[in-house]
């Protein structure tokens, strides 16, 4: 899917170009609510370290003039995943609303710290420097061409690993932890511990969707923390279901989608689109997108004698 | 090694509760010990002290010879003891062969996070070991079956099975056939009980079916009031007019040539 | 002195506003476990209602009491609406569910029904400042409060008061006590558990939009009042205690002095400080202050 999605750019227009890119950026801090929504927990703060990415790939390229676009966003990963390695010791204590809770509380804190420091932009936020590849500096399309491949060459590694990640037994053992947490402890594992890495790990992906996002948008603001953020990347989580890596890709293409459709085509109503989506989809397809695209091959296969 | 188990002058209180005090017990490898006594007698104490869960106020576990009192949990779990539970504790939303692979693929992952996360589930030692352990416990029909949908016996030998992968060597069975219809009590004793003596585990069972105990103890550990009031073989122990009295009411049976059930 | 004064003012004034913002939402979440975000939506609907009942009595030109008390009621009978269609529409298809699906609902209506607002009162703001400044003014010392204020943290006392007094000496107070404790048995007691729910949504959506009513006169009616409620009050409950009414009371408290604290003190943590007493008290109590944390079942 992604070689196609990568061969296909240069014939598309610019500004599905530059859609796909942010879609893709996203579905990064997807995919980290994905490994938490497997163990049964749901982060209602995500944006944090989808900020602290975007911020840090502004800031750095600001203050020190570091513009090269594969050194920022290792570093904005490396900085998300260092706050989540933190937060982590206490987080991991919880779950349930009281999860999803503390998360919201934890990004609002850092949004209020940002609308009211005027140094890093308070609420207007700042632009961010165009990137450079290595030493090549493109400009306009081969801009936009260059941000996608990275962005897609980036979801790539992260859907390989995070899929590895899946069937280790630190990975399976995410439904077992959903199901009877204190067997698990019986069995001699820690499963603090094991909550600890999951929600490093979606610290890391946000990070890194953050910074791409920096990158592609051209711009940040405290937006990116407030709990609407949060909000948004949810919502896609359940539009796309936590059946498999792939699915964090396709709802966030598709939620990208139907977002830009609705703010055009009805610009008045595009909340209450997105609203009615979202409802549909947990009434009807609880399981979100993925599970239609399993149920679509499982109808295949039994046709088959 | 003299005794695979040793407990010395162990004591649990809580405050002014006095849960069990001076247990003295040794047991040698491979025994089947059945643990009896009233709700409250400190049975499940000793237990939860054995296993990690209680740290003991006075007193010493050794397992193996190496003293394990007050050691965290999880670390006797590694150092090759586990349990059961009464109510069975699997995981309802995977398939039975997956329940058992994921606690063998526990067991043998290398050590700490970086061995969880690079120990792949599905390795060939893990799904082998659960193949093996499905069939010792003879549930192989039920393999692909999603545990929620189990019956009762068939949970139970699961939970035991999930317990035994890691290849134990003292195992802690929490009332075994609690919730067990009577006719089927003795078959699934007899297919746990031979599943654990092919692996050679020593074996200490908590049960209130005394027909159970006598049938399938090598020895008796009697508990009343948070200590041990007899200890010796089930014919000792259920005719003993004290453990007859204070626990096990009176056996109607003759003493000699008893077994089976009414 | 006086800074002391006015933070103790200020801050009540702010927790009078969040304790009533927030009651609903503790009441919702204690009987039925569901976190409502639509209780945003409640507020708004509240607040917009009111500016156009203060539209239309200063037209008809009531006299001030009256408009006021037309301004609440017609808020509570919006509430009251609005929570009757969700409750037996929308929430009945999700009962049995997760409980952070049941929260996605409550969200993705909450959505839908932002843009409704826009589809009744169109984008603009609305002043609906006539209470306030009708109410006057009194000086204390060097001190100028607003009457208008004083009867808000009039109304919230009463609020906090006539809701301790129903859960404990009326029958549908008591009720809703045994439901919050353990919903089984309640049901095995022969309570009906479905009818507690429906009552307590509507409750909690005319409290909602009571709010939203009585701090109209103090803001900009405008779009996007619903967002930031959301978050204030889920600091505030998540701070007492989910489904304590005490709880509500004293993390409104505390919520509100620190703010009005910071405010006059430190201004720049003013956003961030009341989200950081939420972290704080969270860390240490991870249930609320009130509430106490619940066993695990085997």
């Amino acid at each position: 899917m992604f070689l196609f999605a990568a061969a296909a750019a240069p014939l598309l227009p610019e500004w599905i170009v530059s859609l796909t890119t942010i879609a893709f950026a996203n579905a990064l801090v997807v995919l980290g609510l994905v490994v938490l929504w497997r163990v049964g927990l749901v982060s209602f703060g995500q944006a944090l370290y989808y900020c602290i990415g975007a911020y840090v790939v502004a800031l750095l390229a600001r203050w020190t003039g570091l513009t090269d676009a594969f050194a920022l966003i290792v570093i904005g990963g490396v900085a998300a995943g260092l706050v989540a390695v933190l937060i982590g010791f206490l987080l991991a204590r919880y779950r349930e609303i009281f999860f999803a809770m503390l998360s919201l509380a934890l990004s609002m804190i850092l949004y209020g710290v940002l609308v009211k420091t005027e140094s890093l932009g308070s609420s207007d936020g700042f632009s961010v420097t165009t990137p450079t590849f290595l030493g090549y500096a493109p400009h306009r399309e081969a801009l936009g061409l260059s941000l996608y491949w990275l962005t897609l060459g980036v979801d790539a590694i992260a859907a390989v690993l995070v899929g590895a990640y899946f069937r280790s037994v630190a990975g399976a053992l995410a439904a077992p932890i959903r199901d009877n947490e204190i067997r698990v402890e019986f069995l001699g594992v820690s499963v603090n511990s094991i909550i600890h890495a999951k929600v490093v790990i979606a610290g890391i992906l946000g990070g890194l969707g953050g910074a791409l996002a920096a990158m592609a948008i051209g711009h940040v603001d405290p937006n990116m923390a407030y709990w609407t953020t949060s909000g948004s990347f949810v919502f896609v989580t359940i539009l796309a279901g936590a059946g498999s890596v792939a699915a964090a890709f396709v709802g966030s293409l598709v939620f990208e989608a139907v977002r830009s459709f609705a703010v055009d085509v009805m610009p008045g109503l595009w909340q209450m689109t997105l609203g009615s989506v979202l409802l549909l989809t947990i009434l009807f397809l609880p399981d979100g997108l993925g599970s239609l695209v399993s149920r679509l091959k499982r109808r295949g296969e039994v046709q088959r004698p | 090694m003299s005794a695979i188990l040793a407990v010395r002058d162990l004591e649990k209180t809580f405050g002014s509760l006095v849960a069990a005090h001076d247990i003295t017990v040794s047991v040698p490898a491979e025994q089947t010990v059945g643990v009896i006594g009233a709700n409250g007698a400190g049975k499940t104490t000793f237990i939860n002290m054995i296993t990690g869960h209680l740290r003991p106020t006075k007193g010493g576990i050794w397992f193996e010879d190496q003293e394990i009192t007050g050691k965290p949990s999880r670390e006797i779990t590694r150092l090759g003891i586990s349990r059961s539970f009464q109510v069975a504790q699997i995981f309802p939303s995977l398939t039975v062969f997956d329940n058992v692979c994921v606690a063998a693929a526990i067991a043998r992952r290398s050590g700490g996070m970086w061995g969880s996360i690079t120990t792949p589930v599905r390795s060939p030692d893990a799904t082998a070991e659960a193949e093996a352990t499905i069939e010792l416990f003879q549930i192989g029909r039920y393999r692909d079956t999603p545990a929620n949908t189990l019956p009762q016996g068939v949970r139970k030998l699961l939970d035991i099975g999930m317990a035994v992968v890691g290849w134990p060597r003292l195992l802690l069975l929490d009332e075994p056939t609690s919730g067990i219809s009577i006719e089927e009590k003795f078959d699934l004793m007899n297919v746990v009980m031979s599943a654990l003596k092919t692996r050679k585990i020593t074996v200490l069972f908590v049960e209130h079916d005394m027909e159970i105990v006598a049938r399938f103890a090598d020895r008796v550990l009697a508990f009343y009031d948070g200590t041990v009031i007899a200890d010796g073989t089930p014919t000792d122990t259920l005719d003993s007019p004290r453990v007859q009295e204070l626990i096990s009411g009176v056996r109607l049976k003759p003493a000699a040539g008893s077994g089976g059930h009414a | 002195m006086l800074i002391t004064f006015a933070i103790l003012t200020d801050g009540l004034v702010y927790a009078a506003y969040l304790f009533i913002v927030a009651i609903g939402l503790t009441l919702i979440f204690g009987v039925m476990k569901i976190l409502n975000v639509t209780h945003g939506s409640f507020y708004a609907f509240g607040a917009y209602g009111a500016a156009t009942a203060v539209g239309i009595y200063s037209n008809a030109d009531w006299p001030a009491a009256a408009g006021f008390l037309f301004m609440l009621v017609l808020a509570m009978a919006i509430g009251l609406v609005m929570g009757l269609i969700l409750e037996r529409g929308l929430l009945r298809l999700v009962y049995g569910k997760d409980e952070v699906v049941i929260v996605l609902v409550t969200y993705a209506t909450f959505l839908i029904l932002e843009d409704v607002i826009v589809l009744i009162w169109g984008p603009q703001s609305y002043a609906a400042y006539q209470p306030m400044v009708s109410a006057g003014n009194i000086e204390i010392g060097e001190l100028v409060l607003s009457n208008y204020d004083i009867v808000l943290v009039a109304i919230a006392a009463g609020l906090a008061g006539l809701a301790y007094w129903s859960l404990k000496f009326t029958r549908y107070g008591r009720l809703l006590t045994t439901v919050i404790f353990d919903r089984e048995t309640a049901a095995a007691f022969g309570i009906n558990v479905t009818l507690v729910y429906s009552a307590t949504f509507v409750i909690g959506a005319m409290l909602g939009a009571l709010g939203g009513a009585m701090m109209a006169p103090k803001i900009a009616v405008t779009l996007g009042i619903g967002v930031e409620v959301i978050v204030l009050a889920f600091a505030v409950v998540a701070i007492g205690g989910m489904g304590s009414i005490e709880g509500a009371l004293v993390g409104a408290l505390i919520v509100g002095i620190c703010r009005a604290a910071a405010v006059h003190l430190v201004p720049q943590i003013e956003l961030f400080v009341i989200y950081g007493v939420m972290a704080l008290v969270l860390v240490a109590r991870p249930y609320g202050l009130f509430v106490r944390a619940q066993p695990r079942k085997i």
